[in-house]
């Protein structure tokens, strides 16, 4: 991991690293701090700077009902975007790889998905999903009043999933094509020339061998859908109807810059930074045993 | 493939033709919506063929959202971000690779703990530092009394006081501050041979020319696949232009989408909405597709 020959310069060697230092001290760590100061006070309403209270923010936001309510509806959407969106990307990844006649068209045309802004595909689900024009509005003239994400939560929750889950099969799918095509052809050759059938050789080893792959995007999907989810309930339910969809980060924007509630906001953050940083440790445990450096 | 499985593969042709369908179909739908009228979009169900008014209404939706102006304001802070990290980041993953320094491990590791945690989840307090850029550096003044000395000295009150809302550098400096590039350098500098870097010095160069001259032009296809994932990932950006172009003229596409959502009353305009999101979705589109190959090896690269 080191190298053998350097330079002798070290003072030039750190001027080199000195704007990423400075930009990350400024809009990094600065602010991290700061989120923890206010976090641990309290804005006085007219100014006059902040006054010391201690655990109290996180108190009141761990007894505020709707703060678990938001904390449960961003698990259930994490839970289950991230199942569909690696469970539909793997299935196709996997048959990608099979390299039929056609292969080269899905491997370019299912990646389309990432690259699309979280807020325009929210808008062209939106319409695809709105309960009076559209799609979904066909199976509403069957069954009336059966699909309406406007003041149903249930269904509102169901759109964001899908919008997201919809952006993430196509990151999902660059990750698993990669990682099968990682493995040595040879080996799955000696595996049907012993015997093993398509399922068997997928089974023992492709699964296997693509298991670090799976455990990486599981722990991205989560964080992403913790973040990447805040333009889609921004343009597609605005957290609504009722809360059911005011996820995590979508409740710290809502209280910060429409509540003016800073310190409450802060307090969210810091809860929101450890579980992230939780997932992360959390990932790098298991993706170092991976990465090899020569 | 190794076998003939005929059954298999009529199977994995369907399913991929589904996986194909559902992945082609939202694109097709807001394209054709946005080429039918009022009343045709409303139409239940809506039909499948494209309309006549795909221009006009690419048209108003261009002028109800301003989108001209928007679009070169998301173009330059993409490029300015992705231009930024390709900078930055092989400055820093050049110093921490090829020097040895006291404080060098500990330099790798602030930069490291900034993966950690995205911009979203610190939007409040990022919000504080952007509004005046120079607050921490006020603050460390009055904190160690450096700002009273000055006082006393000259006579001048210290206040620093830089605002970047509303402008360029203040969308897109805090989107530089992380270390997604610095990495990829690092992993890249790493497999560059030392004889390289001994001839080099052999030869009389010192650290800038072989920053410049060699490991520069070796790292080209790490810059392109950098860049080209940067690019997008700034384009795509949403939480952070909302919250600090609060003037319009510094909004971004992306965010002026929200101002095509149709409203309650009266029949909605989707197709408005749909030739707006089309433009907006388009610029990325175009990016992966020409980029294909350096988006995938960039994604893979910058995760890992």
């Amino acid at each position: 991991m080191e190298k053998r020959v350097t330079f002798s310069r070290s003072t030039i060697g750190i001027l080199f690293a000195v704007p990423q230092l400075l930009l990350i001290f400024t809009f990094f760590y600065w602010p991290a701090g700061q989120a923890v100061y206010w976090s641990l006070t309290l804005q006085q309403p007219w100014g006059g700077g902040n006054i010391w209270v201690g655990l109290d923010n996180f108190r009141s936001i761990l007894s505020n009902a709707d703060y678990w309510h938001s904390i449960s509806a961003s698990l259930v959407f994490a839970a289950i975007s991230t199942g569909l969106a690696m469970v539909i990307a793997l299935v196709l990844a996997a048959l990608t790889d099979r390299q039929l006649a056609g292969s080269r068209l899905y491997r370019v045309v299912l990646i389309w998905p990432y690259g699309i802004a979280a807020p325009a595909l929210a808008m062209a689900f939106r319409f695809i999903l709105a309960p009076e024009a559209g799609f979904m509005a066909v199976v509403n003239r069957f069954w009336p009043g059966l699909w309406d994400p406007g003041l149903d939560g249930v269904a509102a929750m169901a759109s964001i999933i899908v919008a997201f889950s919809w952006k993430y099969v196509g990151y999902n799918f660059i990750f698993f094509l990669a990682a099968f095509q990682a493995i040595p052809r040879s080996l799955i050759e000696a595996a049907a020339m012993d015997g093993a059938g398509v399922v068997r050789r997928f089974r023992d080893i492709q699964f296997p061998l693509i298991t670090p792959t799976i455990f990486f995007l599981l722990v991205i999907n989560i964080t992403e859908s913790f973040q990447d989810s805040f333009g889609i309930v921004d343009i597609m339910t605005a957290g609504g109807p009722a809360n059911a969809t005011n996820l995590m980060v979508y409740k710290i924007y809502s209280d910060g810059f429409k509540g003016f509630d800073y310190s409450g906001a802060a307090a969210q953050s810091i809860i929101l930074m450890l579980l992230i940083i939780v997932l992360t440790i959390f990932q790098f445990r298991f993706i170092e045993r991976r990465v090899h450096y020569r | 493939m190794v076998e003939r499985t005929p059954i298999l593969n009529l199977f994995t042709h369907l399913i991929l033709f589904l996986g194909f369908v559902f992945c082609i179909a939202p694109f097709a739908i807001v394209v054709i919506a946005a080429s039918h009228s009022l009343k045709e979009v409303n139409d239940v169900p809506m039909s499948l063929l494209p309309g006549s008014d795909f221009w006009v209404n690419l048209q108003t939706a261009w002028t109800t959202a301003d989108l001209g102006p928007k679009l070169f304001n998301s173009f330059v802070m993409a490029a300015g971000v992705a231009a930024g990290k390709v900078i930055v980041s092989a400055l820093t993953a050049f110093s921490i690779v090829y020097f040895r320094y006291r404080g060098r491990t500990l330099i790798f590791w602030l930069i490291f703990v900034t993966l950690m945690l995205p911009l979203e989840v610190r939007i409040v307090p990022t919000y504080a530092v952007v509004a005046n850029v120079l607050s921490p550096y006020q603050a460390i003044l009055d904190v160690t009394g450096l700002s009273w000395l000055i006082e006393k000295i000259s006579g001048v009150e210290v206040s620093l006081n830089l605002g970047l809302l509303n402008s360029y550098t203040g969308l897109i400096m805090p989107l530089v501050a992380t270390a997604t590039g610095t990495f990829l350098y690092r992993q890249f500098f790493l497999t560059v041979p030392d004889e390289l870097t001994e001839a080099a010095r052999m030869d009389g160069a010192g650290a800038l020319r072989f920053f410049v001259d060699i490991l520069l032009p070796l790292s080209r296809t790490n810059m392109a696949a950098l860049g080209t994932i940067m690019f997008l990932w700034a384009w795509n950006q949403y939480l952070w232009p909302l919250l600090i172009t609060t003037d319009a003229s510094h909004a971004t596409a992306v965010t002026e989408l929200k101002q095509l959502i149709p409203n309650v009353g009266g029949m909605p305009e989707w197709h408005i909405a749909m030739a707006g999101t089309l433009i907006v979705m388009l610029p990325p589109l175009i990016v992966v597709v020409a980029m294909q190959r350096w988006f995938v090896r960039g994604l893979i690269a910058t995760e890992k």
